[in-house]
C-alpha cells in the first residue's frame, strides 16, 4: 500500500511538473525572413533568465497577414506574441485582437519615449498618435536600396560622359532612373544585366509598397491633413499621377523581362545573382546582403532617394500580445524583457533592427553597419500605408488598379487612382466611416 | 422469419446504411450550401464575428451583376475554358487514336502521357513557371531555336499570359480526355468494322459514321468533367501566374478567392460564390441533357 501511494505521489508529481513546463512556454509568430533567425537567437537569453522555452510559428510573406488572421478572427490560440505589420495595428485593436498595453508599460517602467517617435506612431498606437499602446515597437524597417559599388566605380566615367554628371548613389529618382537605362541590358563579364529590381507583386502589397515609394517622394498624401478621409485632390493630385507615371516608366525601362510579379524575394534573387545593378528592398535583408560572399564585399546601401521631399515607404512591426492567449503574463515578461536597452542593442548586434534611442544615438551605432547611417535617415522621414481596420481591402484595391496601370498597362494613371479612391470610398461607407 | 427474428426489415437496414451517408451529406454540403445562400443576403464578415450581421437583401448581387470586373474575369473565365476544352478535345482525341493501334512501345509511351495529370496542379504551376521564365527556361530557349522572337515573357505579356495557362492545362489534362476517348474506342466493337470493311466503307466513313459517334459519350462525359473543373480552375494559375498581368488571367475562382479570404467580404463572395454555381449547375443540366440525347441515338 505505502508502495502504492509512492508511486500515486511520484505520478501526480510528474504530471504536475510537465503540465507546469507546459505553461511556461510561448509561442511568437512572425514572418520567416532573414531576422527571424536573429529572434531566435536572441531569445535563447529570454529562456535562460526566465525559465520560459520560446516557440517560433514562421510563416512565409506571402501568406503571412491571411494566415495569422484566419488564426484570429477564429480567435484561436496558437500565438502569445504576435510581430504584426505595422498595418495590422487599426484590427488588432479594435477588433480584440491585441491586449491594450498601457498599464502594463507603466508598471514595468517601459516609456515610448525611449523609442523612435516616427516608429511608436506607426507600431504602437491607434487611434493613430493617440497615447494607447497595443504594440512594443519590434524591428524598424523601411524600403531603401542596395547598389553594386563595383560596377558602379567601373563605368564611372563613361555614364559621367553620357549623362554629365558623376555616376554616384542617387538623389533623386530622376538620377534613380538614369542610372537604370545606363546598366539595363548592358554586357558585364560576359552576362547581360539589368538596371533595377523593383516591386510589382499583386497579390499581397508588393507593388503598393513600391509605388509608394515614389509617391510619397513626390509628396502624395492620402487624404486632407485637415478633413480626414477626404481623399480627392490629394491622393489622386498631379504629384501623384507623375509619381506613378514615373513608376511605370522605371518598370519599362530598367527592370529584368518578366519582372511582371516581383516583391521582396524576387528582388533579392535577382540582386544576390548578379543580374541587376540596384533593387528596391527593406532594410531587414541588408544584414545578409552584406554577408553574401559573392555580392556582400561589393554592395554599397542607400536610403530612398527624394524628390520633392524625402521620405520612405514604413516597413517593419510591433509586438504585440494576443488577446485570446492563455500565456499572457508570460507573454508581457518576454515583451518587458524585449524593451530593455541591452537586449535591445543585442538585437541589432544580432542582426533585427532595434529602434530604441540608446541603440539608434549610441556612440557606436553609425560605425556597426554600412547601412546603419541611411537606417537611420530613413527611420525618421517613414510614411505608411493605412492602418484602418479595413487596411486589407484597401489595400488590395490599390493593388490591383495600380498594378494593372504599371505593370499591364491599363489606362492612364488618373484613371488608376481615381478608381483606387472611388473603392477606398466605397471600403469606408461600407465600414460607416463616411 | 430471419426478419422477425432480428427485429428489424429490410427497409429499417437500409435506412441504418443510408442515413450515414445522408447526414455526412447534409453536415458537408447541404448545411453550407444554405448557410451560403443565407450569407449572401447580409453584410456578414468573416474578420468581424462580433459584429452584427445584417440583412442587406440583393444588395450583393446587385453590386456583383453590376461590377464590370465581375463580367471581364467570367469572360476570362469562358475563354479559358472554351480553348482549353478545344484543345484537348483534339488533342486528346488524335492521341488516343494513335494509342488505340498496338505499336512496340505502346504500353511505355501511354504511361508518359499519362503522367502530368498524375501530378498536382500547384505543383505543375510552379514547374511551368521555371519553363516559362524569359531569361532561364527552356520554352523560350526553344520557341527562340525556331522562330527568333527575342526576349518574351509568357506568363507577364499581357496578349500571352492567357495563352500561358491555356497552354499549361491543356499539356496537364489532355492525357485525361485520352484515357476516356481510349476506352470508348475500345469499347466498339470489331464486327462494326468488319461490315464498313465488306461494304467498302472509306476510312473517313468508318471514323464519321462508327468511331466518332461511339466515342461521343465518353467524349462528352470527358468534356464534362473538365469543363466543371476548369470553370473552378484556381490552383494552378494561381501558381503560375496569380493572375496577372493586371488582371488578364484572374479567373473567377481567383476573384472569388480574394474577395472571401483576402478581403473578408463574406457576404459579397458568397453571393459571387452562389453565381458561380448556378452558372454551372445550369450550363451543366444543359450539356447532360445533350449528353442523354446523343446517348439516345
Amino acid at each position: 500500500m505505502r508502495r502504492f501511494a509512492l508511486f500515486t505521489s511520484a505520478a501526480t508529481m510528474a504530471l504536475t511538473a510537465s503540465v507546469a513546463s507546459a505553461q511556461d512556454s510561448i509561442t511568437v509568430g512572425w514572418a520567416a525572413w532573414d531576422p527571424a533567425n536573429a529572434l531566435v537567437e536572441l531569445s535563447q537569453d529570454f529562456t535562460e533568465q526566465t525559465g520560459i522555452e520560446v516557440e517560433f510559428v514562421f510563416i512565409p510573406w506571402p501568406n503571412f497577414t491571411a494566415e495569422v488572421f484566419n488564426e484570429l478572427n477564429a480567435g484561436g490560440d496558437t500565438f502569445d506574441v504576435l510581430i504584426g505589420d505595422s498595418q495590422w495595428i487599426g484590427a488588432g485593436a479594435e477588433l480584440g485582437h491585441y491586449v491594450q498595453l498601457n498599464d502594463f508599460f507603466d508598471a514595468n517602467g517601459i516609456s515610448m519615449d525611449d523609442f523612435l517617435p516616427a516608429t511608436v506612431y506607426s507600431y504602437s498606437t491607434w487611434p493613430k498618435g493617440e497615447p494607447n499602446y497595443w504594440a512594443l515597437p519590434a524591428m524598424g524597417d523601411a524600403l531603401a536600396w542596395t547598389y553594386r559599388r563595383d560596377w558602379f566605380e567601373r563605368f564611372g566615367d563613361e555614364f559621367e560622359a553620357e549623362y554629365g554628371y558623376p555616376l554616384d548613389v542617387p538623389e533623386t529618382w530622376d538620377q534613380l532612373k538614369d542610372i537604370g537605362e545606363f546598366f539595363q541590358g548592358r554586357e558585364i563579364d560576359g552576362q547581360t544585366v539589368y538596371g533595377m529590381a523593383i516591386n510589382t507583386e499583386r497579390g499581397s502589397e508588393g507593388i503598393t509598397m513600391g509605388v509608394t515609394a515614389a509617391m510619397y517622394a513626390w509628396g502624395m498624401e492620402y487624404d486632407n491633413p485637415d478633413n480626414p478621409y477626404e481623399m480627392e485632390g490629394y491622393f489622386n493630385a498631379e504629384n501623384v499621377v507623375e509619381a506613378l507615371e514615373f513608376y511605370r516608366e522605371l518598370y519599362e525601362c530598367c527592370t529584368p523581362p518578366g519582372w511582371a510579379d516581383a516583391y521582396m524575394q524576387e528582388n533579392l534573387d535577382a540582386y544576390t545573382s548578379g543580374q541587376v545593378a540596384m533593387q528596391m528592398n527593406w532594410y531587414a535583408f541588408f544584414p545578409g546582403i552584406s554577408r553574401h560572399p559573392d555580392v556582400g564585399p561589393v554592395t554599397g546601401f542607400f536610403s530612398n532617394p527624394g524628390q520633392e521631399v524625402d521620405a520612405a515607404t514604413l516597413g517593419g512591426q510591433g509586438m504585440s500580445v494576443v488577446g485570446y492567449s492563455d500565456n499572457q503574463d508570460e507573454a508581457l515578461q518576454y515583451l518587458a524583457w524585449f524593451a530593455q536597452p541591452e537586449v535591445q542593442q543585442r538585437w541589432w548586434d544580432l542582426g533585427g533592427y532595434s529602434v530604441h534611442n540608446d541603440v539608434l544615438f549610441s556612440d557606436e551605432f553609425l560605425d556597426s553597419a554600412v547601412y546603419a547611417q541611411g537606417f537611420l535617415d530613413s527611420m525618421q522621414i517613414v510614411q505608411d500605408f493605412w492602418q484602418e481596420p479595413a487596411y486589407a481591402d484597401l489595400m488590395l484595391a490599390m493593388q490591383e488598379h495600380i498594378h494593372n496601370y504599371v505593370v499591364a498597362g491599363e489606362g492612364t494613371a488618373q484613371e488608376a487612382l481615381d478608381a483606387t479612391i472611388q473603392e477606398w470610398q466605397e471600403i469606408f461607407e461600407d465600414e460607416g466611416i463616411l | 422469419m430471419v426478419r422477425r427474428v432480428r427485429g428489424l426489415s429490410d427497409r429499417a437496414i437500409a435506412w441504418i446504411f443510408v442515413t450515414p451517408t445522408i447526414l455526412l451529406l447534409l453536415a458537408i454540403n447541404i448545411y453550407p450550401l444554405v448557410w451560403t445562400v443565407y450569407l449572401s443576403f447580409t453584410n456578414y464578415r468573416a474578420n468581424r464575428p462580433n459584429r452584427e450581421i445584417e440583412w442587406v437583401g440583393t444588395r450583393n448581387y446587385e453590386r456583383i451583376l453590376s461590377d464590370e470586373g465581375v463580367w471581364e474575369n467570367l469572360q476570362r473565365t469562358a475563354h479559358f475554358v472554351t480553348f482549353t476544352m478545344l484543345f484537348q478535345v483534339l488533342l486528346g482525341f488524335g492521341l488516343a487514336l494513335l494509342l488505340h493501334k498496338r505499336f512496340k512501345g505502346h504500353g511505355l509511351w501511354t504511361t508518359l502521357i499519362l503522367l502530368p495529370m498524375m501530378l498536382s496542379p500547384a505543383v505543375v504551376g510552379m514547374y511551368w513557371k521555371y519553363l516559362f521564365d524569359p531569361q532561364i527556361g527552356i520554352f523560350n530557349y526553344l520557341i527562340n531555336g525556331i522562330w527568333d522572337f527575342g526576349t518574351f515573357s509568357m506568363t507577364s505579356e499581357v496578349a500571352l499570359a492567357p495563352w500561358a495557362i491555356i497552354i499549361v492545362d491543356t499539356w496537364m489534362w489532355t492525357p485525361y480526355i485520352m484515357l476516356l476517348c481510349l476506352a470508348g474506342l475500345r469499347s466498339v466493337p470489331d464486327y462494326l468494322y468488319e461490315a464498313a470493311e465488306i461494304d467498302r466503307a472509306s476510312t473517313w466513313r468508318k471514323f464519321w459514321n462508327i468511331t466518332l459517334p461511339m466515342v461521343l459519350p465518353f467524349l462528352m462525359l470527358a468534356v464534362m468533367f473538365r469543363a466543371i473543373e476548369n470553370f473552378k480552375m484556381f490552383d494552378l494559375v494561381f501558381e503560375l501566374t496569380s493572375g496577372g498581368p493586371g488582371n488578364t488571367t484572374r479567373l473567377a475562382s481567383i476573384d472569388l478567392k480574394e474577395l472571401a479570404f483576402d478581403r473578408w467580404q463574406t457576404g459579397r463572395s458568397s453571393a459571387l460564390a452562389i453565381i458561380l454555381f448556378v452558372t454551372v449547375f445550369g450550363a451543366m443540366n444543359v450539356f447532360v441533357k445533350l449528353m442523354n440525347r446523343v446517348k439516345a441515338r
